[in-house]
């Protein structure tokens, strides 16, 4: 059986710009795979290839084996893309009916708006929502067709913590109906709740595809900042240390061991100040997931 | 499993949503509906009733022959602003982007909107048509008022054109002052407004060639006004520049598709 979602040797220029230098991946029924990069790394135009937004510069992309622009193929997925608009002046209900009215099998209106928690927002006009509710009725129109695939791209960007938590749940409940997931993301704890499976692109090319735990042990975890009056590079050799910049005396390191490269920096009498040890964000993380690549 | 043959949703139900979604998004936008609906009426009442019962020509009161003017003025002006404004309205939000991700084919966005178009181009004539009756006195026969609604419905359909190609063409911030732009100078020219004798002179020369020239003519003679072609010539016209604009609008189209979806 073809795969949900098949990409094969996919380049994609924009212009001068090679935003894909040749992916490869395949994505079965069943699967929930979170896509995980920094902004820029190519996540949006993999999806945008998968979806038929946009056509490879070379190689394929496949949607259930066929086209993705195929209607037949469509009519099997649901969609959420960063940055697209609705109409301001439909109530929830009615853009809801109108998105399931596309899909040949299309679940209950009200499940879907439950899926999204709007029930009260049922009867509001779309204009009249909350950025986080207006990122839930999004939601709401990617699986009121029951798709069998479900693509997010970036689902929940500008949501609070307490919106993500609750939103990443909503999917979580898609998926375990059994249907496929592919999610974009820059957050890590996103992809590790909810994917077995994590794909990292970086600049155009897949650097890791693992489960969770095995990306999450590649990845640096902590991200030191402090001040020291002398230290050179040379200093930080053999530290367990991903990464590290000095400059005007401020020194940055991303590691997984922070305690052990502080018991170092002390053995070496270094001379350190305004330390911090923070967890390392994503742009951090894959600073360090590259860097290993290149070290390998 | 289940087997998940290449099932599609049916069209005729789809379309129907879409219609329905797309008028709706137009009748609960004030501005529109004011515009499109009571700025003819307005004009009727300002320029029309004062004079109602002048005679223009033998069994022609100025009353009918504005009547046809302005019937032809506020269905073409639906169709540029209704088609034109939220083409690139959307465009403009990227509407177009999550619907292109949709099973739904674009043949029934374009339908839906053709329709809802051609609804709103009615819902005028039936606001126009009596205002007219009542209170600027014309009095028509059944087949006249027939003849007039049916071919300002049907001349129409170029002008959806155009405004699709204006969609396309110009931005979501600009659509409405490049369809004024457009649009009041020629209906003016056209003498939708007042007679053409009284326009400039190269203005009159340019005029027998405009495409709200010919969909005039045919306003004018549903009412029994003499007019400078035949019908069937003014059909013609009026289908040769439906074809052009379609072609404009189908280039700004496809423009759009390589520079947006390649």
């Amino acid at each position: 059986m073809a795969p949900a979602a098949e990409l094969v040797d996919a380049v994609k220029r924009y212009g001068e710009i090679e935003a894909l230098k040749g992916v490869n991946l395949r994505i079965d029924l069943g699967e929930v795979v979170a896509m995980l990069g920094p902004n820029g790394a190519g996540k949006t135009t993999s999806i945008s290839l998968l979806l038929g937004l946009r056509k490879p510069t070379s190689g394929k992309a496949l949607l259930f084996g066929l086209d993705p622009k195929d209607l037949s193929a469509r009519s099997r997925v649901g969609v959420m893309l960063q940055e697209s608009g609705i109409p301001a002046m439909l109530k929830v209900s009615e853009i809801v009916d109108l998105f399931r009215s596309y899909y040949p099998r299309p679940m209950e209106r009200d499940r879907a708006i439950a899926m999204a928690g709007l029930q009260e927002k049922s009867g509001a006009l779309v204009k009249e929502l909350s950025g986080g509710q207006r990122q839930r009725l999004y939601f709401a129109l990617a699986v009121c067709g029951d798709p069998e695939v479900l693509f997010l791209d970036e689902p929940t960007v500008g949501m609070d913590v307490e919106g993500r938590r609750s939103f990443i749940e909503r999917i979580a409940e898609f998926a375990q109906m059994g249907r496929t997931v592919v999610l974009t993301t820059h957050y890590l704890e996103e992809a590790d709740q909810l994917a077995k499976r994590v794909i990292v692109i970086d600049r155009g090319l897949v650097i890791a595809d693992a489960s969770p735990k095995e990306i999450k042990s590649k990845v640096a975890g902590k991200r030191m900042r402090f001040t020291a009056a002398t230290l050179s590079d040379m200093d930080l050799d053999g530290l367990p240390v991903s990464s590290s910049t000095i400059a005007d005396h401020t020194v940055q390191l991303l590691t997984n061991q922070p305690e052990a490269v502080l018991r170092e920096l002390f053995r070496r009498g270094v001379e350190i100040s305004d330390l911090e040890v923070s967890g390392a964000d994503l742009e951090d993380a894959f600073i360090s997931l590259t860097s290993h690549k290149a070290t390998e | 499993m289940a087997v998940m043959t290449a099932v599609r949703a049916p069209a005729g139900p789809m379309l129907a949503r879409q219609t329905l979604a797309e008028f709706l998004k137009l009748w609960r936008v004030p501005a529109f509906t004011a515009t499109s609906l009571f700025l003819p009426v307005m004009f009727y009442a300002f320029i029309g009733i004062g004079q109602s019962s002048q005679v223009v020509a033998p069994h022609v009161t100025f009353g009918a022959y504005f009547l046809a003017s302005m019937a032809v003025y506020s269905v073409a002006n639906v169709m540029i602003f209704s088609f034109g404004i939220s083409v690139a309205t959307e465009r403009g939000m990227k509407m177009d982007v999550l619907m292109r991700a949709t099973p739904m084919p674009p043949l029934v966005y374009l339908l839906s909107k053709s329709i809802t178009a051609i609804v709103f181009a009615a819902l005028t004539l039936v606001i126009l048509f009596p205002f007219a009756y009542i209170a600027g006195g014309v009095r028509l026969d059944a087949e006249q008022w027939l003849t007039l609604a049916y071919r300002v419905l049907l001349g129409s359909i170029p002008f959806i054109a155009l405004g699709f190609a204006i969609g396309y063409l110009s931005g979501p911030n600009s659509a409405v002052a490049v369809i004024n732009l457009i649009y009041l100078p020629t209906a003016f020219a056209s003498g939708l407004f007042f007679p053409k004798q009284l326009l400039p002179d190269f203005i009159q020369r340019i005029s027998p060639y405009l495409p709200l020239h010919f969909f005039g003519q045919l306003g004018w003679d549903a009412i029994g006004a003499p007019t400078d072609e035949t019908v069937t010539a003014d059909w013609l016209y009026l289908a040769a520049y439906g074809a052009v604009f379609f072609v404009i609008a189908l280039w700004a189209y496809r423009r759009e598709e390589s520079r947006k979806f390649s």
